[in-house]
């Protein structure tokens, strides 16, 4: 058997419960009822329109405070980078990794993965299919972790209140912070991953047996 | 529709579609209970290979609806400052942000931290408890393409993680008190992870298809 996709030859892949089938246009899968397609509709166009949102929001998310500090004596108002910063100074150094990571490193590489997953599949490339799907499989996985920061400033509001000495209010950075992170994961899931080897269906050679580990 | 049924008819009952990449895939499952099953081409695992048994997922999903229901009555975490206790619930931290005029940000919150882990746990029970008497569930379909679009939204591990990261700032601040909700959420959190371990879509239509309607 000749390894191709199951579009190729007049099959779809049931998006609700997995079953394969044979697609026409307004066909529901025969299990479930819902109707099928072949691919996401308009995975690239909807993909792209978020990344790009996101990009914009991603400015204000770094530059603007995500929160305010008022004590007394003064206003102290905090972005995310120095957040990082306050917590490498005060000697927590893996959560201050964490932190970096998960709020400044990773929206950004998802961002740029994105992008770059995008051009490679309307370039029709074959380059590399396999590492790109575990690249996107990867953002994927990592969305949701994006939140760290958005939680962290929700429990300092909800702590340090008038009360004590000090009053912590969220900025406004902390509300496109979490546009950003909840856009980016609305882009990671309306990117369709089959489209990356759909150039791919007319050469292939292997046989497409099920392996196991 | 007939045309579409009487085809799937002849195709063979182990064929199905890589999610991933769309590789049509002539499944023969030789593996132990536990093992992963990949796709031969893109290398996304395809699904584990499990017992058709929903005792597990039954049972954990008890318990880690009881935790939630304490994590939710419960203070998560205290600030102890100058004698002065203040307390912060699940929900309490939601309603600082709203009274901080951030709305959405609030809904958001309370959204990934209470309400879709809630629903997913009561659906999840909903489901499991009749295919484990044999039974088809009500709203079956309806229930799991809304657990699908919920799926990547539940955000009990990363709030989590929030809440270490931000008792980590104000540790100098004031003495930080744990609450039974702290323990009660990391609880649900393992839980969820354990559930998801338990059971998975192919799991769930087999069961259904084999139950009674």
């Amino acid at each position: 058997m000749i390894a191709t996709s199951a579009a190729a030859t007049g099959l779809a892949r049931c998006r609700c419960c997995g079953l394969v089938s044979a697609f026409a246009a307004a066909e529901e899968c025969p299990r479930c009822s819902v109707p099928l397609q072949l691919r996401k509709p308009g995975s690239l166009s909807r993909t792209w329109a978020y990344l790009l949102a996101a990009y914009i929001l991603y400015i204000p998310a770094n530059l603007l405070p995500i929160m305010e500090t008022r004590s007394i004596f003064s206003v102290q108002q905090d972005t995310i980078m120095s957040g990082v910063i306050y917590l490498w100074v005060s000697g927590a150094w893996p959560l201050a990794t964490i932190v970096f990571v998960a709020s400044i490193i990773v929206p950004l590489a998802k961002l740029l993965a994105l992008t770059l997953l995008c051009v490679t599949v309307q370039m029709k490339t074959v380059w590399r299919a396999k590492q790109r799907t575990e690249l996107y499989l990867f953002v994927e996985f990592v969305g949701r972790w994006s939140m760290l920061d958005v939680f962290v400033v929700t429990v300092l509001v909800a702590l340090v209140q008038a009360q004590s000495l000090a009053t912590v209010m969220p900025g406004s950075g902390v509300v496109a912070f979490a546009a950003v992170v909840v856009i980016s994961m609305l882009a990671a899931e309306s990117f369709d991953p089959r489209l990356i080897w759909d150039p791919m269906n007319r050469s292939g050679k292997e046989t497409s047996r099920g392996v196991s580990d | 529709m007939r045309k579409a049924r009487s085809i799937v008819e002849l195709l063979p009952e182990g064929l199905i579609a890589c999610p991933d990449c769309d590789l049509l895939i002539d499944l023969v499952i030789d593996a132990q209970i536990g093992a992963s099953v990949r796709c031969p081409r893109c290398g996304a695992e395809l699904f584990r290979v499990r017992a058709e048994s929903f005792e597990n997922t039954l049972a954990l999903t008890l318990a880690a609806l009881i935790l939630l229901l304490l994590a939710n009555v419960f203070p998560v975490v205290g600030l102890n400052i100058q004698g002065h206790r203040i307390d912060a619930t699940l929900i309490g931290a939601s309603i600082c942000l709203w009274d901080a005029d951030m709305p959405l940000l609030a809904g958001l919150v309370a959204l990934t931290t209470i309400t879709i882990p809630a629903f997913e746990l009561c659906a999840v029970l909903w489901i499991a408890f009749p295919l484990w008497r044999g039974r088809r569930p009500a709203g079956f379909i309806a229930i799991v393409r809304l657990m699908d679009f919920t799926h990547a939204w539940g955000m009990v591990d990363v709030f989590m993680l929030g809440i270490l990261v931000s008792l980590v700032k104000l540790e100098h601040l004031a003495e930080v008190l744990l609450g039974v909700g702290i323990v009660a959420y990391g609880g649900v959190m393992l839980l969820i992870a354990a559930i998801g371990a338990s059971y998975d879509q192919r799991v769930l239509w087999q069961a259904w298809e084999g139950a009674r309607p």
